[in-house]
């Protein structure tokens, strides 16, 4: 009857969202008053799920899970929730994750709700609170089968530290043939995805074209940060689709979000409004992204940004 | 190759978001309705393979009599004919339920939905028909070529991309990348005429329970005013993000 948690790993290295899911799975499981068990796919340095609340540790070894496969994941996590006999299964918003929810709910016939953001505010009926309308409203959603599958929204509910330790054990579901291969993997190893970033900084038609993201790629590199863009810009063939966020692209739920040269159409400010805290910096006074933004500039990019590296240049130096 | 789209009935985009009955409900008063962005670009996908292949493409919703205008539409931008699940859309599963069952009944190939649709952003649909049916899933793809019983299709994964092969029956999950925004098709004269005469079929829905329920809905707390930073007084913005903030 424990909560069972996906846990996922890159490369054998847990992604940051594993034990956001696991702070959040140890939370529901003390609602219930039962356990948290975490699944994971060849996964090293197990133990560190521990810190998260983790009980008990199912842990697959299989080569041909190496490559991500959204049915053979499934059919892993659906066989270690049925050993567990588990009632509430936790998942990330992941592109993986949510690629292999709907397989998952499928196998065991459970109510899945995505993009939630709390701890259940109930557990019978089962009823968690989830941004709908492209964060421009949350829904309260009640899950009414016997099994159910939560899907957390990323850097929704933190990562929550607890001492404990998890013990570990070796699981082996049968996989069927898996008939979607994957040719070849196009990853940019060395930067961070948006959506695994804390920070972003976004660029919009204001920066007039492709050959002044220079200025937007340093900045986001003395940061740390992922760079986005706006939809024009990526229609435009400026920046690859890849970065177009906004209610038709990519969601942001950064902790920092830098919006530069964008005027915050509504569809934009859908996309990115999970974010924590939001910074403009905009010629125009009157753009709508102000009334959006924690912080704003008015200003022009072109001498903002550059003075704006250097004074985070010389902030990094110092601490 | 017979290929099922999927057709989500949402409000527009610029929509602004209301309730009524005790934010129980959506406020439909004053919505403009339109097809969802990624099943548009599914639709317009769908077009490439009816003109360069011989596909035969239907499209279907699960709604009211509400959404037969954005049925029609699709029929203007071109597809063959329309299938109206005549149930009202209130959760994913049973949604896919019905679209499941279609697909399977109707023998389709290829069943092109949209990733998310952008009034629920439940982005379970897709998968759902997929676990349903026994067919090959691929979600978030940009890219989707097919030669007779194979499919080869890019999907965007966190980070980058990667490219699948697989065959048919195949569910895809779309987004932008199947086709430019350029490649968006306006319904002409002619289309819109021809609309008219095409099928538009009402199937009564198969049972199907409810496995979650929309208790009540919420609009986020108003924002405060933004706090302003001269632009030669950068100084003072890494001082709020690193002080007050705390996001460096
Ligand atoms: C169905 C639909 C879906 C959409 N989905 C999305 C989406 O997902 N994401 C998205 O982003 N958009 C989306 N849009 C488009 C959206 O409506 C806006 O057109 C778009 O966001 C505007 O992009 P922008 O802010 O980069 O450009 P603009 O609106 O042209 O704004 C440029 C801004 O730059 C400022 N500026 C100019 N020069 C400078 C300078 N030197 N320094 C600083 N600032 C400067 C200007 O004051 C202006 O505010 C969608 C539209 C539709 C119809």
């Amino acid at each position: 009857m424990s909560v069972l948690v996906y846990t996922e790993s890159d490369q054998g290295k847990f992604k940051k969202v594993a034990f956001e899911v696991a702070s959040y799975a140890k939370a529901v499981a003390d609602q219930l008053g039962t356990t948290v068990t975490a699944i994971t796919i060849n996964a090293t340095n197990i133990s560190e799920l521990g810190n998260y609340g983790v009980d008990k540790v199912l842990n697959v070894s299989n080569p041909q899970l190496d490559v991500f496969n959204a049915k053979g994941y499934a059919e892993a996590i659906q066989q270690a929730a049925e050993k567990e006999a588990a009632k509430v299964i936790i998942v990330s918003s992941s592109a993986n994750s949510k690629y292999l929810a709907p397989l998952l709910a499928v196998g065991l016939n459970a109510g899945y709700a995505s993009n939630v953001i709390e701890a259940p505010s109930s557990t019978e009926p089962f009823t968690v609170k989830r941004t709908a309308f492209t964060n421009k409203a949350f829904e309260m959603t009640a899950i009414n089968t016997d099994t159910k599958i939560v899907g957390v929204s990323n850097n929704s509910f933190g990562l929550v530290e607890k001492s404990g330790s998890a013990s570990a054990e070796d699981f082996s579901p049968s996989i069927s043939d898996l008939a979607v291969k994957v040719e070849s993997v196009d990853k940019a190893s060395n930067q961070v995805s948006i959506a695994d970033a804390e920070i972003v900084v976004s660029g919009g038609r204001g920066l007039k074209g492709p050959e002044n993201w220079g200025m937007i790629e340093e900045l986001a590199s003395v940061l740390g940060a992922a760079t986005a863009c706006s939809k024009p810009v990526s229609d435009l063939g400026w920046r690859p689709h890849s970065e177009h966020v906004g209610q038709t692209g990519k969601p942001v739920a950064s902790n920092l979000y830098i919006a530069i040269g964008i005027s915050g159409a509504i569809q934009h400010l859908a996309g990115i409004n999970a974010s924590k805290v939001k910074v403009v910096i905009n010629t125009d006074p009157e753009a709508p992204f102000f009334k959006a933004a924690d912080y704003g500039v008015v200003g022009d990019a072109f001498t903002v940004v550059p003075q704006l590296i250097e004074k985070l240049k010389a902030f990094k130096a110092q601490q | 190759m017979k290929i099922l789209v999927c057709i989500s009935h949402v409000p527009d985009t610029t929509s602004k978001i209301n309730f009524t009955e005790g934010d129980t409900k959506f406020d439909t008063n004053g919505v403009q309705f339109v097809i969802n962005p990624n099943d548009e670009f599914g639709l317009t996908r769908a077009m490439w393979f009816k003109e360069k292949q011989g596909a035969q493409v239907t499209v279907i919703n699960v709604g009211g009599p509400e959404t037969e205008p954005t049925l029609r539409k699709a029929l203007a931008i071109g597809a063959d004919g329309a299938i109206r699940v005549n149930t009202p859309a209130t959760d994913g599963f049973s949604v896919a339920k019905q679209l499941a069952h279609v697909a399977k009944d109707g023998g389709y190939d290829l069943v092109i939905a949209g990733r998310e649709s952008i009034d629920y952003n439940g982005g379970m649909v897709p998968g759902m028909i997929a676990g349903l049916t026994n067919a090959n899933f691929v979600n978030n793809c940009i890219n989707l070529e097919i030669e007779g019983n194979a499919a080869t299709a890019i999907r965007e994964i966190d980070g980058g991309k990667e490219t699948l092969s697989t065959s048919l029956p195949l569910v895809i999950g779309g987004q932008k990348g199947l086709v430019e925004e350029s490649d968006l098709r306006i319904p002409n004269m002619r289309g819109i005429m021809m609309a008219r005469q095409k099928p538009l079929t009402v199937l009564d829905p198969v049972d199907s329970a409810n496995e979650t329920a929309s208790v009540k809905f919420e609009k986020p707390a108003a924002k405060g005013a933004v706090k302003l930073v001269a632009p030669d007084n950068l100084d003072e913005l890494v001082s709020l993000l690193h002080n007050e903030a705390k996001v460096i």
